[in-house]
């Protein structure tokens, strides 16, 4: 099966060139291309996690791809449980999803683009996992960045839509740019991109002194500075402070997209770099390049949850939670939780993607996004509440859904290796049980507070309607009010359920050998061992204490969104300054809009004046000077060269007489000029070598 | 002689046996069955092809050396080789888009395709001479069968016209260089270049003479400034096929005869021939560059681009002392070959669909042709040297051999004369493009022509995305020549 795996993105891929040049025609067979050639992947895919399960031994297969002198570049892939447990996990969620989008896109004008850009993605994601060099990461890396922006920007009439592509693809170029510069220093270090030989000269290298770099005061190791410049990616891509400010905005997007890209498998794509190039950071000197990351994940994880507890639109705050996730993530890769981070990363792909797509469910019933104008939704619509509250529960980390097990794994490998990190991720813990209890409280209990006959999709752009086309979320007619979706849409929630209850138990210790969990004897970092790090082992009165801060957090929402002894507008008084703080994302958009979008608007308008006034002269310039170049050249040509040729040809007249009738004059001129050029070529080498 | 050694010219043999019993199916064929001569052609041509692939298998596979027969006068190695393969896919890929062209054009079918074949044996035997008179003879077998074909449409006074100047300019630079080879045997007694180098050493003065009137030759099947006149006047005039088979098929064999006398012939001690070539590279491709610029016939334009990319391949020999050098040559006329066939293939539509050779009458070809203009962007934009295609990879290898070999300069202007020749690529991208179709209606596409087309577009982009192979084939070359 290993050697199959480069088919698993091809399928995917061929898939988008069929829909994108056959879509039309396809009509609403296009979903069939699509979920088929994921179906072929997802067998290959889960064929070669199998084959890993049972112990195969790790696959890498590699071929040059360019010779520049010494060095080569090579292409290739590496099935290993990584990469493999990964593909699995896309291959399975994308599968769903795209099944559910043929329920949720349905009527859609441009319903087969929609599945092309999906299936370019998953074609994307499927070969940056599965690659085994810097280079065809990036590759992936970058297509799945462009599908992001093109999907986000899917209702590309809308305004809005169109201005949260763009920040998506701006902000996270910041990141992309800044790895572009440490693949380019590990390419000047390595001579090479291939993983494995990267990795071991990294290896080697953290035994000897390495190489300093000074910056300003500082010192800093190049090993350091590069693995640092490569976080930069990732701190872009899975939206990590200070770059997570595109993620919330990227919900304007169809939901599927937000499920899939925006929540699952995209925005993990920079954990699973740190991950795959998790050697990077581990032999810099002190691991100190982990720590960075370390502490990079656990402000993210506070900051979005706290920015969550005040937002009022279901999707943003599932894009918090889903930053605030993504830095437990990177918190627990930091403090040497090698399994744990990438643990968390499989479970929540599960759990986050059910919650938006349950989420879609919702909004395409009550047609707004805004919390507060739900309620009661439970009776309505049992099958969306059902999934969204395993999905609730496996999130707050409740005891035996999946959230629990790696959660709890991050916390004690925190609580091991850095208390102060424990401390605050803890704290973030306790929000993330408290933000998403008040989104349940204020969804699916109480009273439904929306109108009877809801007003038209305000995520439906107005020329959808005014063209008659009933748009991503179609409409069923006269309303009355909301009702449960169509089983095309349901069943990928039942199953992902299923599989937000059940993916964590193989975290649950004596599931693998030595009475350790089956998750750590799979996904395990042979450096431990040989820095003599052991992973510690369950405890569990920590995992009892990170199941009593879940329940406080639950307990304190039912306090005030479910039994409502203190009315919500009272605690708002009480933080006073800081919920509108909150609610304004901690000013941090609008500080970057005001420095970097105003200041770059005020720069581009300086330059424009520099560029209309100084550099177009010159070019005119430059421009001028060249045609006259080559207007002279064809004068000296014509009068010059010719004349010169005439004068040869004068004296030669004579000869020529015999050969006259062959002649056609031009020909006779061109044989004395490369005679004259003969005779040049000689006296000039003759003169001058 | 030694009648064993005959085995290492069975590529030849195949080829020329192919061209004479064309000669005698002519006469015996009905009118109306003459396009199979073209197959038999291209069967020969893929024979030949097959045969070098055994001579490179007899040598002991790609890694060996070469060998060397008929008392020295005769290598056969992997640069030869190459070379061997590079004409007969350029005679091959002339006589695939020759099928649709000349019937109806002249009754003579069978004798374009035995000349194209006579001509393909010429540069067969270009690729491997290592002997003065050898090399003469076989640059004069093609030049003749080249002057045929230029001429070949009899009622077209264009053709005419181009056949006779051709002649002309060919006879009075082949007469210089033999000249110049004279010259060199009076120094040395040989004409043998590997004796030739062993005793050149007293020469003095006299070599510079006789080498600078060696390049007369040389120049002129390359199109090299001060020998170029001849090109923009034979390329309009020449039948279309025929020009892009001079464009490619006798400018790479004259570079590989270049090559081979220069590197094996000339010792640098005597003759500092990479300081010459490097002014000749460097006036070539600006006089190439600034006279394309001016062009509105295509034919006429992609004749001065042609020697603005001898001026290109020119600094691999001014850069000689750089590993690259030699890389990059090889590797660029590879490029070269698929990019400028294919620039002519669809000049060669733009032309019966249009009925003309300007540009501005190409307007719209998009619409009317929209696969062979997509093809044309690619070919537009190898020509240029942008990625991926192969024509990047050639610039990149041939600029950084300059830098390797500390002619900053020279890399500055060949990456100048890059950027000028972009304006007049992309002034036909932009006809094609952007402006409205002259008249309405699909321009068809003949089947061979259609092949042709994709073969060129295959070879450009594989050999860009996926440059290992020949990097691979080329780097053994260049390690082997003349051990």
């Amino acid at each position: 099966m290993a050697r199959l795996a480069w088919l698993i993105p091809l399928f995917p891929l061929a898939g988008y060139g069929i829909l994108i040049f056959r879509g039309r025609a396809l009509g609403d067979r296009a979903p069939y291309v699509a979920i088929g050639a994921m179906a072929l992947s997802a067998v290959l895919g889960w064929g070669t996690f199998l084959e890993q399960v049972l112990g195969a031994p790790p696959f890498v297969w590699r071929a040059a791809w360019a010779v520049g002198g010494e060095r080569v570049i090579t292409v290739g892939y590496t099935v290993d449980p990584l990469s493999s447990i990964t593909v699995a996990m896309i291959t399975l969620v994308g599968g769903l999803i795209f099944v559910y989008s043929v329920g949720y896109m349905h009527g859609d004008p441009y319903y087969a683009r929609f599945f092309a850009f999906l299936s370019l993605f998953c074609a994307g994601m499927l070969t940056m996992v599965l690659a085994n060099s810097f280079l065809l990461m990036l590759i992936g890396w970058e297509v799945i960045g462009l599908c992001s922006y093109l999907l986000i920007g899917f209702y590309f009439r809308r305004r809005s839509a169109n201005l949260a592509q763009m920040k998506a693809f701006l902000t996270t170029r910041v990141g992309d740019t800044l790895m572009l510069v440490g693949i380019m220093a590990l390419f000047w270090q390595f001579g090479t991109l291939d993983y494995q030989t990267v990795f071991e000269a990294v290896r080697e290298g953290a035994e000897k002194a390495s190489a300093v770099v000074r910056l300003g005061p500082w010192e800093v190791p190049l090993v350091t500075l590069t693995a640092l410049l490569i976080f930069g990616g990732p701190i872009g891509k899975s939206g990590q402070f200070p770059l997570h400010v595109w993620l919330p905005d990227a919900m304007e997007g169809p939901t599927p997209v937000s499920a899939l890209i925006h929540a699952a498998t995209m925005v993990a794509a920079g954990v699973y770099l740190v991950g795959r190039a998790y050697p990077l950071f581990f032999f810099t000197p002190h691991h100190e390049a982990l720590a960075w990351v370390a502490w990079v994940g656990t402000v993210t994880a506070l900051m979005a949850g706290l920015i969550a507890l005040a937002q009022d639109d279901i999707k943003r705050i599932l894009a918090y939670s889903t930053i605030s996730q993504l830095g437990f993530m990177m918190a627990g890769l930091g403090v040497l939780g090698y399994t744990a981070g990438l643990f968390h990363l499989l479970t929540h792909a599960f759990f986050k993607a059910l919650l938006f797509l349950a989420a879609g469910s919702v909004i395409h019933a009550v047609h707004t996004n805004n919390i507060k104008e739900m309620g009661g939704l439970w009776r309505a619509m049992p099958v969306t509440f059902w999934t969204f509250l395993a999905g609730f529960l496996a999130l707050a980390g409740v005891f035996p859904f999946a959230g629990f097990w790696s959660k709890d794994e991050i916390l004690l490998e925190a609580y091991h290796h850095n208390p102060g990190i424990y401390a605050l991720l803890t704290a973030a813990a306790f929000l993330t049980a408290l933000y998403m209890s008040r989104l349940v409280a204020y969804a699916f209990f109480g009273r439904y507070r929306g109108p009877e006959q809801p007003e038209p999709d305000p995520w439906l752009p107005e020329d959808y309607a005014r063209a008659g086309v009933r748009g991503p979320h179609h409409g069923h007619g006269a309303h009355h009010g909301p009702h449960e979706s169509p089983p095309v849409m349901t069943v990928p929630l039942v199953v992902l359920a299923f599989f937000a209850l059940v993916a964590g138990f193989v975290g649950i210790p004596g599931t693998g050998p030595e009475g350790g969990s089956w998750i750590h004897h799979f996904l395990k970092f042979e450096g431990f061992e040989e820095a003599g790090i052991r992973a510690p082992s369950f405890s569990w009165p920590l995992a009892l204490r990170s199941l009593a801060v879940a329940f406080a957090g639950v307990g304190v929402a039912w306090v005030v969104y479910g039994a409502r002894w203190v009315r919500s507008d009272q605690v708002r008084e009480w933080v006073g300054p800081l919920y509108p703080f909150l609610r304004n994302r901690m000013y941090i958009d609008t500080v970057y809009a005001w420095v970097f979008v105003r200041g770059g608007l005020a720069l581009a308008a300086g330059l424009r004046w520099f560029d209309v006034q100084v550099v177009d002269g010159l070019v005119n310039l430059v421009g001028w000077v060249t045609v006259l170049v080559s207007r002279l050249h064809r004068l000296f040509d014509t009068y010059v060269v010719d004349g010169l040729v005439n004068l040869v040809g004068g004296l030669t007249r004579g000869l020529g007489i015999l050969l006259r009738p062959l002649q056609t004059g031009r020909a006779y001129n061109y044989i004395l000029v490369a005679a004259a050029g003969v005779a040049i070529i000689v006296v000039v080498s003759l003169w001058k070598l | 002689m030694n009648w064993a050694d005959l085995r290492w010219l069975v590529p030849e043999l195949v080829v020329a046996a192919a061209a004479v019993a064309l000669l005698g199916a002519d006469l015996v064929l009905p009118a109306d069955r003459k396009r199979w001569l073209g197959g038999l052609a291209l069967a020969s041509l893929v024979a030949a092809g097959a045969a070098c692939a055994v001579v490179l298998t007899d040598l002991g596979g790609l890694g060996a050396p070469g060998v060397r027969v008929f008392a020295d006068t005769y290598t056969v190695d992997a640069f030869a080789v190459y070379f061997k393969l590079v004409a007969l896919a350029a005679v091959a890929l002339v006589v695939l888009v020759s099928l649709d062209y000349f019937p109806g054009r002249t009754p003579h079918l069978g004798e374009v395709f035995s000349l194209l074949l006579f001509s393909g044996v010429g540069l067969l035997l270009m690729a491997s001479a290592s002997d003065l008179i050898l090399l003469l003879l076989s640059i004069e077998f093609v030049s003749l069968s080249s002057y045929l074909l230029a001429g070949f449409l009899k009622r077209d006074p264009k053709s005419n016209e181009a056949g006779v100047k051709y002649f002309l300019y060919g006879a009075a630079t082949t007469g210089v260089m033999a000249y110049g080879f004279s010259l060199l045997y009076g120094l040395t007694g040989s004409t043998i270049l590997y004796d030739i180098a062993a005793r050149l050493d007293r020469a003095g003065p006299a070599a510079y003479l006789a080498v600078g009137m060696a390049l007369a030759g040389f120049g002129f099947k390359v199109s090299m400034v001060p020998f170029h006149q001849w090109t923009p006047d034979v390329y309009e005039g020449a039948p279309t096929p025929i020009t892009a088979f001079l464009s490619v098929g006798p400018k790479a064999a004259g570079f590989a005869a270049l090559v081979r006398t220069l590197s094996i012939g000339i010792p640098l001690e005597q003759v500092n021939w990479p300081v010459l070539l490097a002014a000749l590279s460097a006036v070539t491709m600006t006089v190439g560059n600034l006279l394309a610029l001016l062009q509105r016939n295509l034919k006429r334009m992609l004749a001065y681009s042609s020697i603005a990319h001898a001026g290109y391949v020119l600094i691999a020999l001014a850069a000689w002392k750089s590993a690259w050098a030699l890389q990059g040559l090889l590797y660029y006329l590879l490029a070269y070959l698929f990019m400028n066939l294919g620039a002519f293939f669809v000049a060669m539509v733009a032309a019966e669909g249009t009925g003309s050779d300007e540009i501005p009458d190409h307007a719209g070809l998009s619409q009317r042709a929209p696969w062979v203009a997509g093809a044309m962007v690619v070919f537009m934009l190898s020509l240029t040297g942008i990625p991926p295609t192969a024509g990047f990879f050639g610039k990149f290898y041939l600029f950084a051999a300059a830098v390797d070999a500390g002619l900053l300069w020279l890399a500055a202007l060949a990456v100048a004369n890059s950027v000028i020749s972009l304006y007049y690529y992309v002034g036909v991208l932009r006809a094609l493009y952007l402006m409205p179709p002259a008249a309405p209606g699909p321009v068809p596409v003949p089947a061979g022509l259609r092949v042709g087309v994709l073969v060129a577009l295959i070879g450009t982009l594989a050999a860009g995305l996926y440059p290992e192979p020949v990097v691979t084939f080329v780097e053994v070359a260049r390690r082997l020549l003349g051990s």
